[in-house]
């Protein structure tokens, strides 16, 4: 069938599952955006810097203190949790009491600077990082070579993606965290340290978005400008899946990194937009993302 | 309970308290005493400063002074978490069902801050209900029931002091009856309550006592044996 549309099942494989890992990232970073801005309200322009913060601490762990990368799939994001608590507790939270705005620009600024001291200490070429050799190598499927590596970024993306999604719509922590994003006031009379919530909160979105960075360290090349890459497709996919919505990021970015694969397959010229199509077609149809509640 | 029947020091004082949304100066003085396992009422017109007094006293108004004491200790300067861990808890006007969460998860929601509270057992014996709707959404419930949730899920904390405000708004004869049957049960377990209600017969049937609100002020007090004779003025500061 595939050979009647002129397209061989290898590429169109190829591109499935390079599709998948893109949306591994998309839904892994769309997903802590989710977290975040539903108990925050603020949209958190840092994410990819923060991202790109969790691919350097794994290589700095590495080069400098060599601890490999399976360590670093868990301090690393613990390193940039702690650091977005900080900056959370230092500077965001001075801004609840003003409009979303100036969330925004706080974080976009935090962005530019994070983003500016890592160039200025690391340069733009980018610092290689070795795939573990646990997951060297790659399986031949028959009708395509899978390697093992990106097989593993999809299973713990997914993993990572429906265990905060449980956290969150299934366990006491998660139901006190829905009712703080609804009514924190309240929350807070019942005698909830919504403060602190909020300051956890923070941490583990960004610690989601630095769990993606050691992902993708060993892909991409650790680049001060991988995370600005990523992060304005990251806030389409946010937009068409609803902002503040958990399952809903998560199927986004699975489901439209996908189509950028297929579209790669069938329509090479429009993958670099067809996600900005699909916002602007959804924005137009449906404003509150397919998965959001209309405000 | 006449006023000179109550014991010397009360659970809760309250005195010239101040109240401000955000630079709308809502209360103006306030001052009233609620003694041990008393049902006392604020009531008053719409715009009053009825609400914002309950909001005052569990410290969620942004800005407060005066002072309130409950059990000995001053709560001006704490934060709400803090004055709920000392067992007090409210059922706002809004009854703050949350639409994320099933009524299990409303009802188990607020931490347990003190010993002897309700069991579950015990809440659903006293709303046979809420038991047959724990799946469901919190806000898929009738008007009454979640105000029985409402009520329920602060009757399992243990606090001792409960903040009521206008439980009856809105819902049928029927429900409202249940609702006031609840507040007798709760006041004959020794439960202490300030209640905010438009419902002057309803207030009338369960409270010690009447505290007459008026543009942010404690204007007067009626013990409810009283009430009879008092029934013109009272008339004359509601409007009614």
């Amino acid at each position: 069938m595939f050979e009647l549309l002129g397209i061989p099942p290898q590429a169109l494989f190829g591109q499935l599952l390079l599709g998948l890992i893109n949306g591994s990232f998309y839904a892994l970073l769309s997903l802590g955006l989710a977290v975040i801005f539903g108990l925050l309200n603020i949209i958190n322009f840092a994410h990819g810097a923060l991202y790109m913060m969790g691919a350097f601490v794994a290589w700095m762990l590495l080069n400098y203190l060599g601890i490999g990368y399976w360590p670093a799939l868990i301090l690393a994001p613990l390193a940039v949790g702690i650091f977005g608590m900080v900056i959370e507790r230092l500077m965001i939270a001075r801004l609840y009491h003003l409009d979303h705005l100036y969330g925004l620009l706080l974080t976009f600024g935090l962005a530019l600077i994070i983003q500016g001291l890592f160039r200025n200490e690391y340069g733009i070429s980018g610092l290689p990082y070795q795939i573990p050799t646990q997951l060297a190598g790659g399986q031949n499927l028959g009708f395509m070579f899978l390697p093992n590596y990106r097989a593993w970024v999809v299973v713990a993306s997914l993993l990572v993606c429906f265990g905060t999604w449980f956290m969150i719509e299934k366990t006491r922590l998660g139901a006190l965290l829905r009712a703080a994003t609804e009514n924190p006031a309240l929350v807070g009379a019942f005698g909830i340290n919504v403060p602190r919530l909020i300051t956890l909160t923070y941490g583990f979105g960004v610690a989601l978005a630095a769990f993606a960075g050691v992902l993708a360290a060993p892909i991409y090349s650790v680049n001060p400008n991988m995370g600005a890459d990523l992060i304005i497709v990251v806030f389409a996919v946010v937009v068409i899946g609803g902002m503040g919505s958990i399952l809903g990021s998560i199927v986004t970015g699975f489901g439209l990194g996908l189509v950028e694969g297929l579209t790669r397959v069938f329509y090479p010229e429009g993958s670099a937009v067809v996600i900005f199509v699909i916002m602007a077609i959804v924005l137009l149809v449906k404003p509150a993302g397919l998965f959001g509640r209309a405000a | 309970m006449p006023e000179a029947a109550r014991p010397g020091s009360p659970l809760l004082a309250v005195r010239d308290l101040n109240g401000w949304y955000g630079e709308s100066h809502v209360l103006h003085g306030v001052s009233f005493d609620v003694a041990e396992g008393e049902v006392v009422t604020l009531l008053g017109r719409n715009g009053a400063g009825k609400t914002t007094t309950l909001l005052a006293v569990m410290g969620m108004l942004a800005r407060r002074t005066g002072s309130v004491i409950f059990a000995g200790k001053e709560l001006i300067g704490l934060p709400a978490r803090a004055i709920a861990r000392m067992g007090i808890a409210i059922v706002p006007e809004e009854r703050g069902i949350f639409a994320s969460l099933s009524v299990e998860e409303n009802l188990m929601l607020p931490p347990v801050v003190r010993p002897g509270g309700f069991s579950r057992e015990q809440i659903f014996e006293l709303f046979p209900n809420l038991r047959e709707r724990l799946a469901s959404q919190g806000t898929k419930l009738s008007g009454g029931e979640q105000q029985m949730l409402a009520i329920a899920r602060i009757l399992r904390t243990g606090a001792r002091l409960l903040l009521l405000d206008e439980p009856t708004e809105g819902l049928a004869p029927v429900i409202v009856q249940q609702i006031g049957r609840t507040i007798e049960r709760l006041k004959g377990e020794g439960f202490t309550i300030v209640l905010v209600e438009q419902n002057f017969r309803f207030a009338a049937s369960l409270a010690d006592r009447h505290y007459v609100v008026d543009q942010g002020r404690v204007v007067d007090t009626i013990p409810n044996a009283d009430l009879e004779r008092n029934m013109g003025k009272l008339h004359a500061y509601l409007g009614v």
